[in-house]
């Protein structure tokens, strides 16, 4: 009761407050001057959406539909047909990044390492019409990025 | 096939997984565990196929036998333990499944059965995780086998399904297993193509991805897709088929099983059709004229300027002077509305039979034609008489059930104006001239009744021709025989100059003898004769104070106004030329059609048709069998059903009664309830005399009797448009086809082209050799494009152009 009493008058709690603060204030600060700085990324960081190739140049895509299935927010669209070549191809694959949650459970579930989510996650729009990524766009993407992607799955490979 | 059951079978108790089971002895393992709900896996045995037993996969445990059985062909007996769960059944088909990966590519993700196919369910279910196989896998060519059919044999698992489905159902072996071990290969005869009419089966059969649908290839997925019922709209079986969707679009049409229709199977008619309601020919727009050509307007426009014109005739002309004509495939519904709309405009001139040229026999028919005995008894009855009915072509699953029939030892005779290819044995195979029909079946009656007293214009009709040991042998059989007999008239004695003399010959066959008839509707002619799409009766049978006029009537009475429903005008009628002639002369020509190109040049407006896929609407088949469904998807573009259209048309030409709301108002208008289907004609129905006998060929006047028929995938006008369909070998027959005797009197050969005429119209054609066809005779489609402007003529004049 006593104890209690000097503590409140003699503002013990603001005081230890302080000195807290006071011990901080001489140490090395890490506050990030993002964008100037920025922190390290885990090789596992889901961002910005992109369809990958083969070194060869060819899409990796198969149109399994896999990632349009598992996809919790309804957000690919993908129509396919067989091309010239006989093979299975994608004809439309759109990313709608509004309803995207970046689960990333489409790169799980892609067979061919095709739908990847990049460390990518500085993107804005500029009106509504830009919210759907088509498959264009999407393989711009992996063109661009594709070292880094490469090497951020290099990096994450030992643990999966 | 699943084994006879013998007579006076058993019953055996047998345990199954601790649970107590009654079941046939003798029946097969698999078939008791399927009836009390446990799961064996298979991948050979099929209920429809008989037993290969050459999977493995369905092993299971049975106490007392040293080894595992397989439970497909293992029969049962009293007092049998069977485990299929046991650690020894579990090992065994984890066994066969790791055999069966061996040489089964691992890429489920590009292959089209993914996703549906029992060999990725059952990998999960018994296939191991890691792979002990370290050599090459198998890598098998891919054939070409057709327009519908796509192969990837290095999938296949030799189950033999599709080999046992072409040998036992479908009648002909077009697929084959050549080969031993791991060196066998389902193949077709060296650079033939599977060309049956049912082949489309065979992809539902293949348990893996080695069969697959062409046109559905690569295209959607199975889990992505929406299922709904539907009715096929192009023969008068009315087979159930699921229509599945995605993405507002038809994918792909998979039957539904129904055992007193189409059982498990569909002919390829009604699966690949849908490829014509996706085609780019489809018309989205209501269109009218302006000048010479069609502008797109919006609804209320085309439908005012119709109703206008339509009410400006009547009032002018008088309603007799409008005309409609309705296409067959169309609903209950539209058939209904379509003649409520014309009698309430006060004409009786509506009729569906577009391919009929004798209607002498109009008052004394039946509720509907049909068939007597119905569908799913045929396979049980003991003889079928075919009279002008090519029922391979026509109702190909039908042909089935007769096969099944022929299996169990019935009969088939078939007397027919050409040779028809059969997939099931002829015991007589009668062919006579076209116009010989009548006269043919006249003397196989009269030798069946035997001695009675005969009508004079009976015998005129049986004395046009010879009298032959066929018919008596024909007739003996029918009456020889122990059970049902069915005489089918089909669509060339429906469609014949003398298709009254033909039914009134079967009406008094049938009076004298215990014989069934069966006279097949076109499509859903059956529901258009119970709506009162015909121009002597109203819905339900009741009749009218005046007939109307009917379809050749009609032509020939150059109408002022005519409706044409859901028909492409110079591919859909017996007399093209006619109707042709008719719509120039016409001063107002409403056209409903889905399709853009099948809109006549006449016409003065044009409504957009929704497909069957896009509107609700009910199909009657031919054993009365009334069958209701909702649209399965929505109208593309401005498209309407058919019965939408027709409600507010009435509504715009202020006629009463048009209050409908939904599909079922419409619908409640017409008793369903069917009584028990009797197609013969009502008795006192008079035989028409005889036609007089034709003038025989000769080599100077080029002139023949034509064998005419619609092929398969001409019946209508989606599955015109229905491209992989149009592909088949079955669809390249519009050529002048004649005998070897015949091209050598002529002097021409195969390839050759000749003109042909018949009345005022030719056409070039080429010659095809023929050996179905009889002398005198040639064989000359209609439904096509090429052969369109003969349309159904039955006599022409061949020029040969050198």
């Amino acid at each position: 009761m006593f104890i209690r009493f000097i503590k409140t008058y003699f503002l013990w709690e603001l005081l230890r407050g302080l000195a807290l603060t006071g011990s901080r204030l001489f140490r090395r600060k890490f506050t990030v001057q993002y964008p100037d700085e920025k922190t390290p990324k885990s090789p596992r960081f889901r961002g910005l959406h992109a369809l990958r190739r083969y070194p060869n140049g060819e899409e990796r895509c198969i149109a399994c539909k896999l990632c349009e299935a598992v996809c919790p927010a309804v957000a690919i669209t993908i129509e396919s047909e067989e091309r010239e070549d006989s093979t299975r191809r994608t004809t439309r694959y759109d990313v709608d990044l509004f309803k995207c949650v970046y689960c990333g459970f489409c790169e799980e579930a892609c067979p061919v390492d095709s739908i990847v989510l990049t460390d990518i996650h500085e993107f804005h729009f500029e009106g509504r019409e830009g919210t759907v990524i088509d498959k264009a766009g999407l393989l711009a993407i992996g063109d661009r990025y594709e070292s880094s992607i490469a090497a951020a799955r290099e990096r994450d490979a030992p643990y999966r | 096939m699943p084994p006879e059951r013998p007579e006076g079978f058993i019953m055996a108790m047998i345990i199954i997984d601790g649970q107590e089971i009654e079941a046939e002895a003798g029946s097969m393992i698999i078939q008791a565990a399927d009836k009390a709900d446990i799961y064996i896996p298979r991948f050979c045995y099929h209920e429809k196929l008989s037993i290969a037993a050459n999977c493995r996969m369905c092993l299971v445990e049975v106490e007392k036998a040293p080894k595992p059985l397989p439970a497909c062909a293992t029969p049962i007996t009293d007092g049998m333990v069977i485990h299929t769960v046991s650690e020894q059944a579990v090992e065994a088909q984890q066994g066969t499944m790791e055999f069966l990966l061996i040489n089964h590519p691992l890429d489920c993700p590009i292959c089209d059965q993914g996703g549906e196919c029992p060999l990725q369910d059952q990998a999960l279910g018994y296939g191991g995780d890691v792979s002990r196989f370290s050599e090459g896998k198998r890598v098998v060519d891919d054939p070409d086998i057709g327009p519908l059919i796509e192969t990837e044999m290095t999938r296949c698992i030799h189950c033999t399904r599709c080999v046992r489905f072409g040998q036992e159902v479908a009648g002909i072996m077009e697929l084959g297993a050549i080969g031993r071990g791991e060196d066998m290969k389902i193949a077709t005869v060296v650079g033939r193509t599977v060309d049956s009419e049912v082949s489309g089966n065979v992809i539902d059969l293949c348990p893996v991805g080695a069969l697959t649908s062409k046109p559905y290839r690569f295209s959607a997925r199975a889990w992505e897709l929406a299922s709904h019922d539907a009715i096929s709209p192009h023969d008068c079986l009315g087979s159930n088929l699921n229509i599945q969707t995605a993405h507002d679009t038809v994918k792909r049409v998979l039957p539904r099983t129904n055992g007193h229709v189409n059982e498990c199977w569909l002919s390829d008619r009604d699966r690949f059709s849908y490829e014509g309601v996706n085609s780019p020919d489809r018309l989205l727009q209501p269109l009218v004229r302006v000048g010479d050509r069609f502008e797109e307007v919006a609804w209320e426009v085309a439908l005012q300027r119709a109703a206008t014109a339509l009410s400006d005739i009547g009032k002018a002309q008088g309603p007799g002077a409008i005309g409609a004509l309705a296409s067959p495939t169309a609903t209950l519904e539209e058939f209904f509305l379509l003649q409520q709309l014309m009698r309430g405009l006060g004409s009786d001139n509506v009729d569906h039979r577009l391919r009929q040229r004798d209607f002498r026999d109009d008052s004394f028919t039946a509720l509907f034609p049909g068939t007597e005995l119905p569908i799913e008894q045929i396979q049980d009855a003991a003889c079928v008489l075919l009279v002008g009915c090519h029922l391979r072509k026509e109702l190909p699953l039908v042909a089935l059930r007769v096969r099944e029939m022929c299996r169990l030892g019935g009969q088939v005779a078939a007397l027919n104006p050409m040779d028809y290819e059969q997939n099931f044995p002829l015991t007589e195979a009668l062919v006579v001239a076209p116009s010989a029909l009548p006269a043919a079946l006249a003397r196989i009656a009269m030798a069946r009744v035997g001695q009675v007293e005969v009508s004079e214009e009976l015998r005129q009709w049986a004395e046009l021709i010879p009298d032959s040991e066929d018919f008596a042998r024909t007739a003996k059989m029918l009456s020889d025989v122990e059970g049902e007999v069915v005489v089918v008239l089909g669509q060339i004695a429906a469609q014949h100059r003398e298709a009254s003399a033909l039914r009134a010959i079967a009406s008094w066959l049938a009076q004298h003898t215990g014989i069934r008839l069966a006279f097949l509707p076109e499509a859903n002619g059956a529901a258009a004769w119970i709506a009162g799409c015909v121009p002597h009766r109203q819905a339900n049978g009741d009749g009218v104070q005046e007939p109307g006029l009917n379809v050749s009537q009609m032509l020939s009475a150059r109408l002022s106004a005519y409706l044409l429903f859901g028909l492409e005008p110079t591919m859909d009628l017996a007399a093209t030329g006619n109707l042709v002639s008719a719509l120039s002369d016409a001063s107002f020509v409403l056209s409903f059609s889905a399709f853009r190109s099948a809109v006549p040049a006449q016409a003065d407006v044009v409504f957009p048709l929704a497909p069957f896929t896009e509107s609700a609407g009910t199909y009657v088949n031919c054993d009365g069998r009334a069958q209701s469904v909702e649209a399965a998807m929505d109208p593309r573009g401005m498209a309407r059903p058919g019965w939408k259209i027709l409600r507010v048309l009435g509504n715009y030409l202020a006629l009463p009664g048009f209050d409908y709301i939904t599909v079922d108002d419409v619908r409640s208008r017409v008793n369903l309830s069917l009584p028990e289907v009797v197609c013969r004609l009502e008795e006192g129905c008079p035989l028409p005399g005889a036609a007089s006998k034709s003038v025989p060929w000769s080599v100077e006047s080029q002139r023949f009797e034509r064998v005419v028929d619609v092929p398969i995938y001409d019946v209508d006008p989606i599955v015109r448009r229905a491209s992989s369909l149009q592909r088949t070998r079955d669809h390249s027959l519009a050529t002048v086809h004649m005998n070897k005797e015949q091209l050598l009197a002529l002097n021409v050969k195969a390839g050759d082209s000749v003109r042909v005429v018949a009345d005022a119209d030719e056409v070039r054609l080429t010659i095809t050799p023929d050996d179905r066809v009889l002398g005198g005779c040639v064989y000359i489609p209609m439904g096509s494009a090429a052969t369109a402007p003969l349309g159904g003529a039955d006599y022409i004049a061949l020029k040969v152009i050198r």
